[in-house]
């Protein structure tokens, strides 16, 4: 239920859930991660086409190099994250279950990994597309969850007017708290991206959101805004999933991305403040995107915090380096709402993973699931607005059609509030999940 | 760490409310009516809520063992509906009557439907709309409150044996020296002689009837609790007692002679227990919040309705029945507006 607004102390969106957050490592500064003897770096590390290997076996790459270039427009090229020799461009797991192309590179141990290969371009008067074309140089994709290449995510449809960019801070998961630090230390960096990408999507004004649990990254962005007031920030309620683009649309602006639109529609572009960091930080020095910050957390892990990994270091290393305890059993990349458990440790970190989190044994341990009681839990606490209640009992007969076409089910982001609040355990999102892909399989195959 | 052995689906955090979370906290929240009546009504009480409650958690074992299904003990829905329905019975009920109530409501209310959160009505209510039916005298047969040996002997009735009438209460009350005691509640009170109990007597429970109706002030703060603790759904109560208001009001308001005062109908009969830990049971109420209000004011609306120009003296019960048998239709019409749909879907 929405409060009246003079009783609102923050903005927010309805529904939505308190999970505890877990948030400890947003006090601890970023440090940097030690290379891997070997870096395995998938192709395809973003929405769109996989980019095209331009390195041969036994080559030797220096970090920042290109070692894979873009396939057209959306895609991105990949900069090799070490300078080292290629040894192989094979198959190797990936963080979907499928096996993927990757380079593997055999970092040199000795060199001092300095950036050797810079290409700057004059950014002064550029703007639209032209800007965006330099930006994908940059090889920078979405770093909250969906890795959509940023260029490509400024650049609005033809036709559309974007009268705001909203710059994602909420960072609502449990545990992660890399956007935190990187709006703490890195003000400066966020606020030229934000800069370059208004000028590519031509937005007036740029917003940007941040959980109200968050006040010292608040007070470090405010520090930092430029004078004209074009960008501004936005406190917003501590609660889950206020990050998700629909939800914080909503809270900030007050308007619903219309069902089956694109939120350019309602004149919105969004973009994640991590990426946007990156981009204002690598694009006036030239730099391809080489590694990114993480947070590695979770109860199983002894030396939680925010890192910057190289792109491509194996979760094995990862884990080992911070101390993985003995019981852990589940590795989860991304946060422990919307983040997919891994099935192998030798998948390597990418441009879309934020975070990195062990759980041990007990903490995974099943519970014993009931039938539905109908409490009407999971309505609540839809941020959609959907019916998880119907839609589960549907799930559990298989009448996925009547799901889509009477329940929306196409419009649930998966966001799993409806399986944290049920207290019988019922998978929703899981069903929900599962009723998706059978419809799809069902409708490439008529 | 080698590999990563287990492979869930997220979400991998969870509130932490389960079943039996849920229904241990709505047993607990009832445990001061039944000492209440208890207090009031003394061993007939006590006897009467662990009889019932037993009957239920065996009829849910029973049923366990012959369908091959998990133990459902331990999720703690038989227990609530042993409770409810104790508390719904005449304080005096006989025993073995007790018994049947709570078999009945278990087989027939939960077991046949295939159990927690697939039955369509109330069990307490199916179980007592079954004693109502086979016991009519028993069932408004009522108990003198206070009577002074109320710790040392049973009422009569209480220990009656199957099928044969039980003996007479109100001569039982004159033995205890209970003169006031006529044997009828401030419902049939008022239907048939139009006398209105006060306010006062309502709240405290200084009146005659089931064993857990009588305070409505008590029902009103375990309810509150619940409420508090977001174990039952506020907006049902609210809705109920609202409408009841309302319309009562109305009625008052037409024909003050005719009527009695919104405050009574508010707080006589099972009214309190019914809107707070009947009408609230989730498996058998709409899910959608325009259904959830609906699915309230429909009870509250049928109560009034009921008691006014039906043959009986209470309306709760059927009220309660018939929104039940209404809250999947409730829920079909009044499916929630999705996130970003301009227009109603339904
Ligand atoms: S996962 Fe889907 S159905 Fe469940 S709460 Fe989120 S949007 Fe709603
Ligand atoms: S939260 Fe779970 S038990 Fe409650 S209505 Fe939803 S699916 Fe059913």
């Amino acid at each position: 239920m929405r409060l009246p607004s003079f009783l609102q102390r923050t903005a927010t969106f309805d529904h939505g859930i308190h999970p505890v957050y877990h948030k400890e490592t947003g006090c601890l500064p970023i440090r940097r991660f030690p290379y891997a003897p070997k870096l395995f770096v998938p192709l395809s590390q973003h929405i769109g086409k996989p980019a095209i290997a331009a390195v041969k076996v036994g080559q030797e790459v220096l970090r920042g190099e290109i070692i894979a270039t873009a396939d057209g427009f959306l895609s991105l090229p990949i900069h090799a994250p070490a300078t080292g020799v290629v040894e192989a461009i094979s198959p190797i797991a990936s963080d979907s279950g499928k096996m993927e192309m990757a380079i593997t590179i055999r970092v040199y141990e000795a060199d001092s990994q300095e950036i050797k290969v810079r290409n700057p371009h004059e950014l002064e008067g550029l703007k639209g597309k032209d800007l965006a074309l330099i930006m994908q140089e940059v090889g920078v994709a979405g770093k909250g969850g969906a890795v959509f290449p940023t260029h490509a995510k400024l650049v609005p449809p033809s036709g559309a007017v974007i009268d705001t960019l909203l710059v994602n801070g909420a960072e609502c998961e449990p545990f992660l708290t890399c956007d935190h630090r990187i709006m703490l230390e890195r003000a400066h960096d966020v606020l030229t991206g934000i800069k370059y990408a208004r000028r590519v999507c031509g937005a007036p004004r740029a917003i940007i959101g941040i959980e109200d649990n968050k006040p010292d990254a608040i007070a470090a962005l405010q520090a930092a805004l430029p004078d004209d007031g074009t960008v501004s920030i936005k406190v917003l309620e501590t609660k889950y999933p206020q990050g998700a683009a629909e939800t914080m649309t909503y809270a900030i602006l007050g308007r619903e991305v219309p069902v089956g639109k694109r939120s350019s529609a309602i004149g919105v572009i969004m973009n994640n403040v991590m990426t946007l960091a990156y981009m204002g930080r690598l694009l006036p020095l030239g730099e391809g995107m080489t590694e990114r910050v993480v947070t590695i957390a979770g109860p199983a892990v002894a030396r939680p915090g925010n890192y910057i990994v190289p792109l491509g270091t194996p979760l094995r290393f990862l884990l080992e380096w911070v101390g993985a305890r003995s019981n852990a059993s589940e590795v989860i990349l991304g946060g422990p709402m919307m983040g997919a458990a891994v099935s192998s440790l030798d998948v390597p970190i990418t441009k879309g993973v934020c975070g990195v989190l062990a759980f041990g044994k007990t903490e995974v341990e099943p519970q014993r699931s009931y039938p539905c009681i109908h409490c009407g839990e999971c309505l609540s606490a839809c941020p959609k607005k959907l019916n998880p209640t119907q839609m589960g009992l549907l799930a559990a007969k298989r009448e996925f059609e009547v799901m889509a076409d009477r329940f929306s089910l196409g419009e649930c982001f998966e966001c799993g509030c409806c399986s944290y609040v049920c207290p019988s355990h019922i998978p929703l999102v899981q069903q929900f999940r599962i009723a998706k892909s059978f419809l799809k399989d069902k409708a490439r195959s008529a | 760490m080698t590999q990563p052995i287990e492979l869930r689906a997220a979400p991998h955090q969870h509130s932490g409310r389960d079943v039996p979370t849920i229904m241990r906290n709505v047993v607990y929240s009832m445990l001061p009516i039944c000492v209440f009546s208890i207090w009031q009504y003394g061993l007939s009480s006590a006897a009467l809520i662990f009889v019932v409650t037993l009957s239920c958690l065996a009829a849910e074992r029973i049923n366990n063992h012959f369908s091959g299904s998990v133990n459902t003990l331990s999720d703690w829905s038989a227990a609530i509906t042993g409770i409810i329905l104790a508390l719904t019975l005449p304080p005096a009920f006989p025993l073995w009557m007790g018994a049947v109530a709570g078999f009945s409501a278990i087989w027939l209310g939960k077991s046949i439907f295939g159990g927690l959160g697939q039955n369509p009505f109330n069990p307490a209510l199916i179980g007592r709309a079954f004693v109502q039916a086979a016991f009519p005298t028993a069932i408004s047969t009522w108990a003198p409150a206070f009577a002074p040996h109320r710790f040392s002997e049973f009422i009569p009735s209480s220990l009656a044996a199957p099928f044969m009438s039980p003996p007479d209460i109100v001569l039982w009350a004159k033995q205890q020296g209970v003169d006031a005691f006529t044997g009828a509640t401030p419902l049939a009170r008022w239907k048939f002689e139009n006398i209105s109990a006060s306010s006062m007597d309502l709240l405290t429970g200084n009146v005659t009837a089931s064993a857990g109706e009588t305070s409505a002030i008590l029902i009103l703060l375990c309810g509150l609790y619940l409420a508090f603790r977001k174990f039952l759904d506020w907006r049902i109560p609210v809705a109920v007692l609202g409408s009841v208001v309302l319309v009562a009001w109305v009625f008052h308001f037409a024909q003050p002679a005719r009527y009695p005062t919104p405050t009574f109908v508010l707080l006589s009969g099972g009214l309190m227990l019914g809107a707070w830990f009947m009408a609230t049971d989730m498996a058998t109420s709409p899910v959608t919040p325009r259904g959830i209000w609906l699915y309230g004011a429909l009870i509250g609306i049928l109560t009034v309705v009921i008691r006014y120009f039906g043959g009986l003296t209470e309306g709760v019960m059927y009220a309660i029945l018939i929104a039940n048998a209404a809250a999947p239709l409730l829920d079909q019409f009044s499916q929630p507006r999705v996130f970003g749909n301009e227009r109603d879907k339904s």
